[in-house]
């Protein structure tokens, strides 16, 4: 198996790579001191295992885990036994162990973690060398709320607004403010499905209901449509 | 207090690596202090819940290093800080005074 450690405590990630190193077939691929900076990297690699820490300031162990779609199994690490009861509402968590951790409880739960089978295709998927959760990357955008990250389903986002330095996002169940610009959201969008109808909006062109002559509607959001942008509006149109 | 702390702990951990050892040995050292630090002028400003968060970072180190009941105060005295108790707060000096002292000592 291979696994990485995710602990804001120092300590607490050099014990858990010493107990690894106790484990015969057991590699510790990464360490990583947030969870912010491990979803970059299992945007990249797969892994089959995980030790999270659950309370690290910012993003909780608890939070990192609602960002995977499909994720490996979870080994959670704290001090705090408070946790246990929501650590069982989450199938990948195969178990949850105390700080200082021992060599005995922590060779019970690498027992567990193996003979635990793969939750999915997908989160096995490192010994297919495919990357995790392809889907998940071309349906995900991930924004960063008071120093949290939330996943958004792309295919339901309605509109973008632009304010100033910030953006607006209306989505089918939730309005988000992030500090970012258009141009930046519209990289991450697919073109064939998002179009800039005006200098402040983008528009997710399959949410529209019905169009005039400088806008359209969308939900319950009337949007303008710029002269410039009107050909191309009509071009991409199923036209009659 | 009966407890003493010890590197009993770390000793079982590092199966005779010496490297190891000596890592988690001066982080101990260098972070302590610090987070002792953090902490006593966190509680002195009545800073509560962020004096809870030292101790609960405080917590993991106070187990390594072999405390027991030294633990079970911790954790009590964490939630008590939460809750605007802060009888045990002598008692979980003594814990941060006797690790102090034995840090400076190896």
């Amino acid at each position: 198996m291979n696994c990485i450690i995710i602990d804001d405590e120092e300590a607490a990630r050099l014990i858990i790579g010493q107990l690894c190193t106790q484990v015969d077939d057991l590699d510790v691929i990464e360490e990583f001191p947030n969870a912010i900076q491990a979803i970059k990297f299992l945007n990249k690699e797969s892994i089959d295992l995980i030790f999270l820490d659950i309370h690290m300031p910012d993003f909780t162990g608890f939070d990192f885990i609602q960002t995977l779609k499909n994720p490996p199994k979870i080994i959670l690490t704290t001090s705090d036994k408070n946790f246990a009861l929501e650590a069982f509402e989450y199938e990948c968590i195969v178990d949850y162990l105390i700080k200082p951790v021992t060599l005995p409880r922590f060779l019970k739960a690498i027992q567990k973690a193996e003979s635990t089978p793969a939750l999915d295709v997908a989160a096995s998927s490192s010994s297919t060398g495919e990357a995790k959760g392809t889907g998940s990357e071309e349906n995900d955008l991930y924004i960063n709320i008071d120093r949290r990250l939330i996943k958004i389903d792309i295919p339901t986002i309605n509109v973008i607004e632009a304010k100033g330095d910030y953006i607006l996002i209306k989505t089918e169940k939730q309005n988000y403010t992030v500090h970012s610009t258009l141009k930046k959201i519209e990289e991450k969008l697919p073109e064939d499905v998002f179009l800039k109808v005006h200098r402040s909006y983008v528009i997710n062109f399959k949410k529209i209901i019905d169009i005039e002559d400088n806008s359209v509607l969308i939900a319950k959001d009337v949007i303008p449509v710029s002269r410039s942008k009107r050909p191309e509006l009509m071009r991409r149109l199923n036209l009659l | 207090m009966n407890e003493a702390p010890n590197l009993s702990y770390i000793k079982e951990l590092s199966a005779g690596s010496e490297e190891f050892e000596e890592k988690i040995i001066g982080l101990l050292k260098r972070e302590f202090p610090e987070e002792k630090n953090e902490f006593l002028n966190n509680y002195n400003s009545s800073v509560f819940k962020a004096a809870a968060e030292n101790v609960h970072k405080l917590k993991h180190k106070i187990g390594m290093l072999g405390f027991e009941d030294g633990y079970q105060t911790t954790i009590a005295f964490e939630e008590g800080l939460l809750k605007g108790e802060y009888s045990l707060f002598s008692k979980f000096m003594l814990i941060l005074d006797s690790i102090d002292e034995f840090l400076k000592n190896l």
